[in-house]
């Protein structure tokens, strides 16, 4: 019948038709710089597990047998003991200072949270200074109690770097668990206290399951923080898989090596982010409303008033005031040697990368976040997450797995240039910036990303139709309405992506250029050989840069 | 008179829902009209085509004399002149009020201008809070904050969307007459949609009621309360139950409540099957009537009881009864039917399957 058919090749064609349209509509450049960002950080990863599949060379297996071993029991020392203590100290000042009330409580919740300002190396170098053999504390007790016979523990142990990791580490868990404890709000408590169960089974048996979920959350940035910890251990000489994969890069000189170590730590990785991503979807669902705390604090008295106040004091003391106290007398000893020409070179690159970094991430940020506002799509949504999740993979990690394509990519620049215009170039990508900002990028995207993102959610689509149905669009909309609602999360944004470039590590380390040091790889050139006063001056300037998040911190959780 | 708003038989959907289809009504100047429909119901969607957010897929709109949209043609949201009340209020945050009052205001002098706003803020009474920013207001403050931005460019049609669905339900009653008076005061046109029928009788001067995308009735509060065109307009509108029974001749019907007689809403045949819509105030309590009927619910509303009743043939009817006339669950009262308009649909027009607001349990029975 011909009829039907024709009718049938109609309806074809409008299938095909409205196939192609919606392709072409699910194809825009909103979702193309989304699937970019987030290919940035497929890339790496995809490297680093496909170096499993290379033949083992002969380092490897030498690492497998002799290294391996060593660095997985280190690190899960590590892991444990810095949960363990992060999660004592984190969730018991999280309750005291987020429920009870005692003597100085409301100086010391902000106070608790200065430590964040501290890198981690920072504190770690300060503490090896301070209770070396002959650092300030042995050298007074030996002259105060010459025949006392007591001989101090060693600092250089398992043991004190996990102590250093906790008292720079302790602040995320107590973010998250004083925030928990003050949004669960009285009406649960006191619902638990009607029922019959008294303050302390309260705690156990309703606030601290509660609450579990944002602890998770905070206790598994930390244990992120703790996997990616380069700087930290490698003066204690504590030997981990950053760097041990360091080690293979630039002390037996195998990237492959070095690819097949990091793909180890990306399997643990991995398994910490599912963890993180779960405790956050239960912390969503968890949130409920409750009762202003402030009228009905638990009123601590007596010895347990007291014990608090010198509990608190005594983390704080050890996690920011004597760091502090010793890093500022460094800092007097040294300046006239230190402060000069070198060191503003040095600030000048660090401040340079900083703000190239910060310019870039904030820019692409920007487009992710009003590529999320247009497409409110499932697979929007699944790449954005994607690009932003470079965050969890540590900077060893990054370094080597952008160094691989791009090398590889260069090979290729490199004969296609040789072939066609007869240059003798070896290097055409390798040696410029590029790897350290395609590295920064990926590492520090969230940061960047969340500030603009929760800016951009409050230009809801009805505040366009709005100001559209008043005659207001295009380039006047943007200028009258997103870029004054936007401007604060953007300022933030580039602060914190500035900052954290600055304390940045690793990466810095093993993808710069000849020449561009920053302040935290000269912090690690002069701690490597044992130089802690010389240290400080630029560690001093890692603090206050350090500070400012902090700050920003301390005010959005007063509101 | 002169008509503000012409919707010409419009449609609007994909290929296989119609998400509006063949929407027709006409709103003279100064009127306030309203849509009247469940969430789901389409009644969003045709706000957002007339103020030019969507595409009508056929038929036209004319606003003010002239065509802003037809297939194909549509003119831009900003040139048709057309104010818009959001749900959320949309106020811009980066603003003070005075502000944002006066952001869509052109074409005046500085000093002329701020007189302008000062004006319109006063007419909302907001005068006091010119220079503060929207999160420093109550909701009710917000809500008028934006009326007063949506009415300062004196648009031609103003549109509300839920207007007073953010707002807890004391406050709505007062401000729906508040914004009511306003928006006379103003001489504006206005069209709103809400799903409460309250609002919708407080605030409008014609109602349309909407569901599944079409309209079902365009007519005044009046009208639809006791005329309703079809069975689903009974069924959101108002409480009640339909009795099914059989037409007699052209004046009788024959049902639960016995014989019934009076005028017609439709012409029906003899003999033929009928729903009748049997308003709680329709059947009137008294106790020596000799036509009895069982109390199988009670619910207390302050002046009256609303009692559900079941007749002798099992069917149900609802009554609303002062409540100083006390009765017991089980107990047989005598009741009186006193319906003159018959409101009635041919059997199997009607099937209702979902109670549009289930607070109102007893809103509606269902017979099919």
């Amino acid at each position: 019948m011909p009829e039907s058919e024709a009718l049938h090749r109609r309806n074809l064609a409008d299938f095909c038709c409205s196939a192609l349209r919606n392709m072409t509509q699910s194809v825009d450049g909103w979702r193309v710089a989304v699937a970019a960002v987030a290919g940035l950080v497929a890339v790496p990863l995809f490297v680093i597990i496909s170096s499993l599949l290379k033949p083992t060379q002969g380092i490897f297996d030498h690492l497998v047998e002799n290294v391996l071993p060593g660095i997985l029991t280190n690190t899960a020392w590590l892991v444990l003991g810095v949960s363990l203590g992060t999660l004592l100290l984190g969730v018991s000042l999280g309750w005291l200072t987020g429920v009870c009330d005692f003597f100085g409580r409301k100086t010391f919740s902000w106070a608790l949270l200065l430590p964040l300002a501290m890198p981690t190396y920072v504190l770690a170098f300060i503490y090896l200074g301070l209770f070396d053999f002959s650092g300030p504390a042995q050298t007074a007790f030996r002259a105060h109690f010459p025949q006392s016979g007591f001989s101090f523990p060693d600092i250089r142990s398992t043991a004190g770097v996990i102590v250093v990791m906790i008292l720079a580490l302790y602040p995320y868990v107590y973010m998250f668990a004083r925030s928990a404890f003050m949004t669960q709000g009285k009406s649960s408590m006191e619902a638990a206290r009607t029922l019959g169960l008294t303050p302390t089974e309260t705690f156990f048996k309703v606030c601290l399951p509660l609450a579990r979920p944002w602890i998770a959350g905070g206790l598994m940035l930390v244990v992120m923080e703790t996997l990616a910890d380069f700087g930290a251990v490698s003066i204690f000489n504590f030997d981990t898989f950053t760097t041990a994969i360091y080690k293979a890069w630039f002390g037996f000189f195998s990237i492959t090596a070095a690819a097949q170590l990091s793909s180890v730590l990306v399997f643990i990785v991995s398994l910490v982010i599912i963890l993180e991503q779960l405790s956050r979807r239960r912390m969503r669902y968890t949130q409920g409303g409750g009762l202003g705390l402030e009228t009905s604090r638990i009123k601590l008295v007596g010895g347990f008033n007291w014990a608090a106040f010198l509990f608190s004091l005594s983390v704080l003391l050890a996690g920011f005031v004597l760091p502090c106290i010793q890093l500022l007398s460094w800092t007097v000893e040294v300046f006239h040697l230190e402060f000069g020409s070198r060191y503003f070179w040095l600030v000048g690159k660090t401040l340079f990368l900083a703000s190239i970094t910060a310019l870039v991430i904030c820019s692409v940020a920007i487009v992710l976040a009003y590529a999320k506002r247009r497409h409110k799509d499932h697979y929007t949504s699944g790449l954005t997450r994607m690009a932003t999740l470079g965050y969890a993979l540590p900077g060893t990690i990054l370094a080597v797995g952008i160094f691989i394509p791009v090398a590889k990519l260069d090979r290729v620049i490199v004969h296609w240039l040789n072939s066609f215009f007869g240059c003798e170039a070896s290097t055409f990508l390798q040696g410029t910036l590029i790897i350290l900002f395609t590295a920064y990028l990926v590492r520090f995207m969230i940061t960047g990303f969340n500030p603009i993102d929760s800016a951009t959610q409050r230009i809801t689509p009805s505040i366009d139709e709005a100001s559209r149905l008043m005659g207001v669009r295009g380039f006047s909309l943007l200028r009258r309405i997103h870029i004054p609602m936007l401007r604060n999360g953007l300022l933030t944004a580039l602060i914190l992506v500035f900052i954290e470039v600055m304390k940045e590590m690793p990466i810095t380390l093993m993808t710069r250029p000849f020449g561009w040091d920053t302040l935290a790889v000269k912090i690690f050139e002069l701690t490597s050989e044992g130089e802690w006063e010389r240290s400080a001056l630029p560690a001093l300037a890692l603090l206050l840069a350090g500070l400012v998040p902090v700050i920003l911190l301390m005010r959005k959780s007063e509101k | 008179m002169h008509s503000t708003l012409e919707v010409k038989n419009i449609s609007k959907g994909y290929h296989n829902h119609m998400v509006i289809s063949d929407i027709a009504f006409t709103l003279h100047k100064g009127e306030i009209g309203c849509f009247l429909g469940p969430s789901g119901s389409g009644k969003t969607t045709l706000l957002r085509t007339i103020a030019g957010f969507e595409e009508v897929l056929s038929g036209e709109i004319w606003v003010g004399g002239s065509r802003v949209a037809s297939r194909g043609f549509s003119v831009p949201p900003e040139k048709r002149h057309i104010g818009m009340l959001f749900q959320d209020y949309a106020l811009f945050p980066h603003m003070t009020v005075f502000e944002n009052v006066g952001f869509g205001v052109r074409s005046m002098k500085d000093l002329q201008k701020k007189t302008y706003i000062m004006d319109q803020l006063s007419t909302v009474g907001l005068e006091g809070v010119a220079r503060k920013y929207p999160h420093e207001l109550s909701g009710g403050q917000q809500q008028r904050a934006a009326l007063a931005r949506a009415l300062a460019p004196r648009p031609r049609l103003l549109l509300l969307d839920e207007p007073f669905s953010n707002l807890d339900v004391a406050l709505r009653e007062r401000l729906s007459m508040d914004v009511r008076e306003i928006i006379k005061e103003q001489r504006a046109t206005a069209l709103m949609v809400t799903h409460n029928q309250q609002e919708a009788f407080a605030m409008a001067d014609r109602i349309g009621v909407i569901s599944d995308g079409s309209l079902q009735q365009w007519d005044d509060a009046h009208a639809i309360y006791h005329r309703p065109a079809n069975g689903s307009v009974a069924a959101f509108v108002g409480e009640g139950a339909l009795l099914p029974g059989t037409v007699i001749d052209s004046r009788r019907v024959e049902c639960g409540l016995g014989i019934l007689e009076g005028s017609f809403s439709s012409p029906c045949p003899i003999g033929c099957s009928v729903d009748i819509l049997i308003r709680p105030e329709d059947v009137i309590h008294e106790d020596d009537s000799p036509f009895k009927a069982m109390i199988i619910h009670k619910t207390f509303r302050g002046p009256n009881i609303l009692y559900t009743l079941s007749l002798r043939n099992g069917d149900s009817v609802l009554a609303l009864v002062p409540s100083h006339h006390q009765h017991r669950i089980g107990q047989e009262i005598g009741i009186r039917p006193q319906v003159e308009d018959i409101v009635l649909y041919a059997r199997g027009e009607v099937c209702l399957t979902e109670m549009p607001d289930p607070n109102e349990r007893h809103k509606f029975q269902v017979h099919c």
